[in-house]
Parts: structure tokens; sequence; C-alpha cells
């Protein structure tokens, strides 16, 4: 079963191209590894997978829904969980604060039990392993790579179908590395599947058999649809 | 409806808490209203009939401009962080989004109204001849101010202009709201022989017509 399917997507960024003519596709419990230089499209790839940029021309769709119309892509924002460069939190709140506040607006209902905001926010806490002494910390005290790892934490108490990660190793240390692949491997256990963008090549290439090469808009190696050997060069 | 509710109270709790804890509009704002009402009564130069002759006017200006600082303090909240990325991925409707946003700017905004009554009745020496009339028209116009704030602050942007362009776009539309609160005002304070409930029904009109118009267009203004 396909994830993700784009032929021949077209993004623009503004006015300008960032996507031109994509073929891919990403089956369910895949791990895809998209690499390649600035400015190639990486981000505005996993955008348009998250539903967050109209396809200008070209097919996309995503867990089932076509996203060129707008009911599409708003639908499909629910299961996808999508890590970008910013950590989306609110400063002037604690790390539980901006987790319940992210939980809730994702739906998950108040209080305990196995699908409430209490218990869900407990057990991503300790997922990304964040010390019990920064939970009741505004996020404004926090350094890049805690607020990362609690960004994360946030993307886990939705439990996506589709994980989508911009660079999901930038700032974090070695255990918060670690911690991230081991969010990798135990989404796609779960029968998840993950997308992921990174410079560090090496490191993802253990988690993903696959990779997708982008240049100005373009896959450029390997077949779009199937394996390319790990190469990650 | 029911869930649109409690989103729209989830987010008027999360910017209220917000406040609380950054205190802008308290530290920030609420002296600035206070400091306007005052400059005026400078720049006028005049006794205490002249001040309460233009009492009503002059009150509504300071509300407006204050205003216009904690609508921008609300647009920047959800700018910063890729915070406005994640509420569009949060499955959060466009329409619970506005209403609780504009909910809680209009509690910062009935707040600056309290503290602002409280000068005119210390700084300019009015009366209140209608204080029902004064609580029902503040209490209407603040729905007002509040919707098109944030309607014209979600504009902005999603337009992702610099906020010192939301004034020029949002004062025009705020005119008949002042307009017609002054006028309410004019009769609660008794500085003019006008039909303050009237004015107050016109405002109550455009209280709702701006609550449903930025209910709806929200979503338009969100997505790119």
């Amino acid at each position: 079963m396909l994830v993700v399917e784009l032929r021949a997507a077209v993004a623009l960024l503004g006015r300008f191209p960032a996507l031109s003519g994509v073929d891919l596709t990403v089956g369910a419990g895949e791990t895809v590894l998209i690499r390649g230089p600035n400015g190639a499209g990486k981000t505005t790839l996993l955008r348009l997978c998250a539903g967050l940029v109209r396809p200008e021309s070209g097919t996309v769709t995503v867990l089932g829904h076509d996203l060129g119309d707008g009911t599409g892509r708003r639908s499909v924002r629910r299961r996808v969980a999508l890590l970008g460069h910013g950590a989306a939190l609110y400063d002037d709140l604690t790390v539980v604060e901006n987790l319940r506040f992210w939980a809730r607006a994702a739906g998950l209902a108040a209080g305990s039990g196995p699908d409430g905001v209490d218990d869900r926010v407990g057990g991503a806490l300790d997922r990304l392993a964040v010390p019990d002494r920064l939970v009741n910390q505004r996020a404004s005290t926090l350094s890049e790579g805690q607020r990362r790892r609690v960004a994360l934490a946030a993307l886990v108490v939705r439990r996506p179908d589709l994980w989508l990660m911009d660079e999901p190793h930038a700032g974090l240390d070695q255990t918060g590395r670690d911690v991230v692949d081991g969010l990798v491997v135990e989404a796609v256990a779960a029968g998840g599947t993950v997308v992921v963008s990174s410079h560090e090549l090496e490191r993802v290439a253990a988690l993903s058999p696959r990779v997708v090469t982008l240049a100005g808009g373009r896959v450029v190696d390997g077949p779009a649809g199937g394996p390319v050997g790990g190469g990650t060069g | 409806m029911g869930t649109i509710l409690s989103d729209a109270l989830l987010v008027a709790g999360r910017d209220l808490r917000i406040e609380a804890r950054s205190r802008v509009v308290l530290d920030q704002v609420v002296p600035f209203s206070v400091l306007v009402l005052v400059l005026f009564g400078f720049a006028l130069d005049a006794d205490h009939h002249t001040l309460r002759t233009f009492a009503p006017g002059l009150f509504w200006v300071a509300v407006l401009l204050s205003a216009l600082l904690a609508v921008q303090r609300s647009t920047a909240l959800d700018r910063a962080d890729g915070t406005d990325t994640a509420l569009r991925m949060s499955g959060l409707s466009p329409a619970s989004l506005f209403l609780g946003r504009a909910a809680a700017v209009y509690v910062q905004v009935v707040a600056l109204q309290v503290v602002l009554v409280g000068g005119l009745l210390v700084f300019y020496g009015v009366d209140v001849e209608d204080p029902l009339l004064l609580v029902v028209a503040g209490l209407v116009a603040g729905v007002a101010v509040a919707a098109a704030g944030t309607l014209y602050g979600a504009l902005a942007s999603g337009l992702g202009v610099r906020e010192t362009l939301l004034p020029i776009l949002l004062l025009p539309v705020l005119a008949p709201v002042l307009i017609g609160a002054t006028r309410a005002y004019e009769d609660a304070l008794g500085s003019a022989a006008v039909d303050g409930w009237a004015w107050t029904g016109l405002l109550a009109v455009a209280a709702l017509v701006l609550t449903v118009v930025g209910a709806s267009a929200h979503g338009a203004l969100v997505e790119d």
C-alpha cells in the first residue's frame, strides 16, 4: 500500500518552482532518506506531503487523500507529523503546558486514560528522555537541543501514520540523536512510515535502505519508487 | 459546534495564560492607554467641562490605540518558532482559532476599558449617568474591536507584511465602531443628547457581522 504517491508534482515557492515534476512513491512501513544540497527542494517536498503546500500541477496523494484540493490537504494533516525547523513552542508556557496544548489541539481528550492527554504527554516525555526538572520550566529557558526534544515529544503524542522529519538530528547531542533514531525504528515497527530529510547521511542511511536525491527540484538518481541501494554520497 | 467552542476555549486559555505570564498588556499596554488619556488632557489644556464634553471620543480613541498593541501581540504569538505551521498541522479549525484569539483579545480590551473608565473618573471628572448603558456599550463595542483586530491581524500576518501595516488596515474598519461607541458613551456620560441604546444596537450588528466574517474568512487567511 502506498502512503505517499507523487506523479509529476510541481510546487512553487512564491513564484518560483521549488519542485519540478517530481515522481516519488513511499510504501507503508518504509523509511526514506531525502538528500540533496541546500535549495534542492527537500523542505518543500516535506511540506507538500504534509498538505501545507498546494501542488501547482501533477498529482499528490498522501494516505489516500488527494492533496490537489483543500479538503484533502486539511484532512491529511491530522494524520501526519511534520518536524520542521522551528520547535513550535510558546516561550511563556512550560514544557508540559506546551505539550498539553498541542495534544488537545490534535483532538486528544483531557485527563488520563490510554488516549487521554495526561498519559500520552507523560509517555512522550519519557520516550524523549526529557528530564523531570525541565517539565515545569518555561520553554524560553530551554537550550536548542532541549527544544528539539520537546518538539519531537509533541509529535510523539499524536501517534501519526506518517512522519516527515526535516533535519531531525540538528541541534541534538549524541543521546538525543540516538533517541531520534530509536523513534524512527519504533515508528516503522508500529506500521508507520517515515520520510527524513537530512545532511547526516551516514546516520540516516543506517536507518533507511532507500535514498532519494533531489537537485534543482528534481529527483536526480535512482528510480523514484524503488530502492537505490543505500548510497549516501 | 461543540468542538469549535471547546477548541476556541483552548486557544483563548493559551493566549490568556501567556499574557498572565508575560504581562505585556498589564505592564506595557495599560500604562500606554492611561498615558494617552492624560496626554489628551494636556493637549487640550482644558478645564473639566471641556474634558467631560470630549471624554467619550477621547476614551474610545485611547481604547482603539491600546487595542492595536494587544492585537499585534496576539498575532505575534503565532508567528514565532514555527507555531503557525504547527497550528495548521494541528487539526484546529480556523474558526475555532479565530474565536479563541478574538476571545483572548476581548478579555484584554475589556480590562483596558475598566482601567480607562477609572481614568475618566479621576482625570476628567466625568459623571456616569447611565451605568448600564456604559457597561453594555463597552462590552458590545469590545466584541467588534476584538473581532476586527483578530481578523486584520491574521490578514496582515497572512500577507507577510510587517505589523506596522496593521493600524493602516484596521483603523479605517474600526471607524464606524469608534463613532457608534462614542455616541453611546456620550449618552451614558450625559455629554450629549443622543439615543445611546440605538447606537449600541448598531454596535451589536457590527460586532456580529465582524465575528461571523472573521470566523468564516480566517481559514482563507491562514492558508497559503
